[in-house]
């Protein structure tokens, strides 16, 4: 039984044997409520290495516990945070119910020279020493309580002192005059630092308060900030993979119904060869799958900017799947794109070609949805059959211009089926100058700002009234 | 040489004295994999040295290193075992030659054609069989189909082969499995399950100079530095392959032959080629790493004199 692994030493941690067991379920079960799959012969794994490695050690324990609970890159970067979040919260709690406080630095921080220490954080930094980092951010936490009052939020207080330390990341050291007095560190440490500086925070916090604040889940941001655009296409490209299949298998149900059949002349005259010239045998021409359409209007305009390189990335995975593919993108006029993704491979290079010449009428930068209808109308007007499909990526801001719904009305009814993915939450919609409620009668309209509800949207799709309701 | 580990710094230091300098998970996760007997996954970018670890591990270790490389479409006949058709065919033939003397049923025959001498192993069966044990590499897992991998979970949770004509094989001995895997698909949830995962990714900047330094001592430390830190730049910039510790190797190794004293605009142009095999990011690096290295040349001049 792995439980029978016992350490020599057994000194006062918070985490003694008998309640490790206990421990490392929690952080389990917390670990899946942040969405890695942990079962149980994963549980069984790390209770055995924990047999094998000298689990005093901080680093060894994480190490062996992540080899043995993540299982991709992904899960591991998870693994993190939970684990600090953790291990830092059970240290606090273990710290409260002994009444263990940590005093006696305010006495020392008042002598402290501000330069001095913004020196000596400088160099723990850059040594990337833990401890010394630890330390010092407790000083510069005492130090600067006195000058003034906390605001109480600690990442406002966090980025007060880091300003007051005048602590710069490497990118943003572009435009220090003086490189003297003001300190340029590697961003990942001055991250690092940023961290002890916030652990002590909520230290101090709890130890005035004497009770632990509410364990929060990780955010969305949380996980997303070391990966960019580029690894979310991967996420993205997978869910439009399955997009195709479910927009492929939905043309075979019509086929089925469908009664004629053209007859292959050829094959027919070679069939009657056997009857003497007489045509008794019909041969059809096999029905091959239709291919879908699908047009693509995306709006690139400052309103959608945060979800700009999210819909860029969605027209990507979709150019990567569809051959009979038009897209175009809009913010007061509408410009066809379509042959720069297909002279373009990497993603990157196309946000930059369609950032550069794609030649968006933009003159106010404001989106004229009204203008743009009609010049797609113009445009894709005798190409537009039952066949097509439409997806509107966009969030109907007219800006208090004409909606014109009257030639979106035309669009779908022209096309097929239409869609349309809104980047706003539905709690916005129709508030201010969002007019999405006039275009949803004619179409079917997402909330989609996350590859999660470009999910639902696919799932969406293979719903029968789904396609239905466009029409 | 046959050791058994008995501490992380223990397989630290032997992984180092084979000429593998280890990451602290990577000391850790070996050593836990040598004492679990568990099969390991290393994931990362291509040439971080997952595949040359299984290597190091096997020298380490003293054990024999089987490699099975993996491709689309390799099967089960190529990766476990397969019968030795020929063999069977010539010890029937010679059968019906022998049966004018005494008569010898079909069953008798049958059992005789089935036995483990007209096996053919292939890595996985000899790694299983073999009489002492081995360190077992099964390289770029993902480039099999997903059918191969549920194949692979028999023998990776426990070492086992199940033959229809033969019945179980058993492992008589442990082996350790390194499973690697380049990230081109998401491997199945099973397979993950049976493993421990190690990511390995692109060294810190002293541990890639530790590496290239124990490989071209005869290199200068102050080129060295030089060399690792332009490494780094460029593989900050975001290309279509950055250049893997082999390629930092390779260039220091070139930079070694070429006699250089140090690494100038000049030589870096001419030398890029070794670190950067795409045309389009050759025109990133020349435009965005080529122009800095002048300034860096001219920083770097006071310390080299």
């Amino acid at each position: 039984m792995p439980q029978t692994h016992r350490p020599a030493s057994e000194d006062g941690a918070p985490e003694r044997p008998p309640g490790l067991p206990a421990r490392l379920l929690e952080l389990a079960e917390q670990l899946r409520d942040e969405g890695v799959a942990i079962g149980t012969s994963e549980l069984l794994d790390a209770f055995s290495a924990l047999g094998e490695i000298s689990w005093t050690e901080r680093e060894d324990l994480k190490e062996a516990l992540a080899a043995t609970l993540a299982k991709s890159a992904e899960d591991r970067r998870v693994f993190e945070l939970v684990f600090d979040r953790f291990f830092h919260r059970a240290s606090e709690e273990q710290a409260l119910a002994r009444d263990v406080r940590e005093d006696g630095m305010e006495d020392s921080a008042a002598q402290i020279d501000l330069t001095q220490l913004r020196l000596a954080i400088a160099q723990a930094i850059s040594q990337g020493d833990d401890g010394a980092m630890r330390d010092l951010a407790r000083m510069a936490i005492a130090a600067f309580g006195r000058q003034g009052e906390g605001s109480g939020v600690i990442g406002v207080d966090v980025q007060r002192i880091r300003r007051a330390l005048d602590l710069r990341s490497e990118a943003r050291a572009t435009d220090a005059r003086d490189g003297a007095t003001s300190a340029i560190l590697p961003r990942e440490s001055l991250r690092a630092f940023e961290g002890h500086l916030r652990r002590e925070l909520e230290r101090d916090a709890i130890e005035r308060t004497r009770r632990l604040p509410p364990a929060r889940p990780l955010s969305e941001l949380d996980r997303a900030l070391p990966s960019g655009p580029l690894q979310d296409l991967a996420a993205v490209h997978r869910v439009v993979a399955q997009l195709k299949r479910r927009l492929a298998t939905q043309g075979h149900e019509h086929r089925g119904r469908r009664k004629h059949a053209h007859v292959d002349v050829r094959r027919t005259m070679r069939a009657s060869l056997q009857t003497g010239g007489v045509p008794v045998i019909l041969k059809y021409r096999p029905r091959r799958p239709k291919r879908p359409e699908i047009y693509v209007l995306c709006d690139v305009s400052t309103s959608v900017t945060s979800a700009s390189v999210f819909f860029l990335s969605v027209l990507h995975a979709l150019h990567d799947n569809f051959r009979k593919m038009r897209s175009f993108v809009f913010i007061e006029r509408i410009s066809e794109v379509t042959d720069i993704f297909e002279r373009e491979r990497s993603f990157k290079a196309v946000s930059d070609a369609i950032g550069r010449d794609a030649g968006v009428a933009d003159v106010s930068g404001y989106t004229d949805y009204g203008r743009v209808w009609t010049e797609f109308l113009a445009r894709v007007e005798d190409d537009l059959h039952p066949r097509a499909t439409v997806i509107v990526l966009g969030d109907a801001r007219t800006n208090g211009r004409d909606p014109r719904d009257d030639a979106f009305a035309e669009i779908s009814r022209r096309a097929g089926r239409t869609f349309w993915l809104n980047p706003e939450p539905r709690l916005y919609w129709n508030y201010g100058d969002s007019v999405i409620a006039a275009y949803e009668r004619h179409c079917t309209a997402f909330e989609c700002w996350t590859t999660g509800q470009l999910e639902e949207f696919v799932k969406a799709l293979a719903r029968p009234d789904a396609h239905v309701a466009g029409r | 040489m046959a050791a058994q580990p008995q501490s992380v710094s223990d397989v630290a230091d032997g992984l180092r004295a084979v000429g593998y300098l280890p990451g602290e998970s990577t000391a850790l996760v070996s050593f836990l994999a040598a004492r679990l007997g568990k099969p390991v996954l290393v994931e990362g970018p291509a040439g971080v040295g997952k595949t040359e670890l299984a290597k190091a591990l096997s020298k380490y270790l003293g054990r024999p290193l089987v490699r099975l490389q993996c491709y689309e479409g390799l099967d089960e006949a190529k990766a476990l075992y397969e019968w030795n058709y020929r063999k069977q065919l010539l010890r029937i033939q010679s059968e019906q030659s022998l049966r004018a003397e005494g008569s010898r049923g079909w069953g008798e025959v049958s059992e005789d054609i089935f036995s483990e001498e007209f096996l053919l192993a292939r890595p996985l069966m000899t790694a299983i069989t073999s009489p002492e044990p081995v360190v077992l590499l099964i390289d770029e897992i993902d480039k099999t189909d997903q059918e191969f991998e549920a194949m692979l979970l028999e023998v990776l949770s426990d070492f086992q082969i199940s033959i229809p004509e033969l019945g179980r094989i058993e492992a008589s001995t442990h082996p350790v499995v390194l499973l690697t895997s380049n990230n081109s698909r998401e491997l199945t949830e099973a397979l993950k399950r049976r493993c421990l995962y190690l990511w390995l990714d692109y060294p810190a900047l002293e541990h890639e100079l530790q590496i290239v330094r124990m490989h071209t001592p005869e290199l200068s430390e102050t080129v060295s530095r030089k060399l690792v830190e332009i490494i780094g730049m460029i593989r900050a910039l975001d290309l279509k392959k950055p250049p893997s510790i082999a390629e930092s190797i390779d260039w220091a190794r070139a930079l070694l032959l070429l006699g250089a004293d140090d690494i100038d605009g000049e030589t870096f142009t001419e030398t890029m080629s070794i670190i950067v095999k795409h045309r389009t990011d050759l025109d990133t690096v020349a435009e965005r790493v080529g122009v800095q290295i002048g300034g860096l040349a001219g920083a770097a001049d006071p310390q080299t004199g």
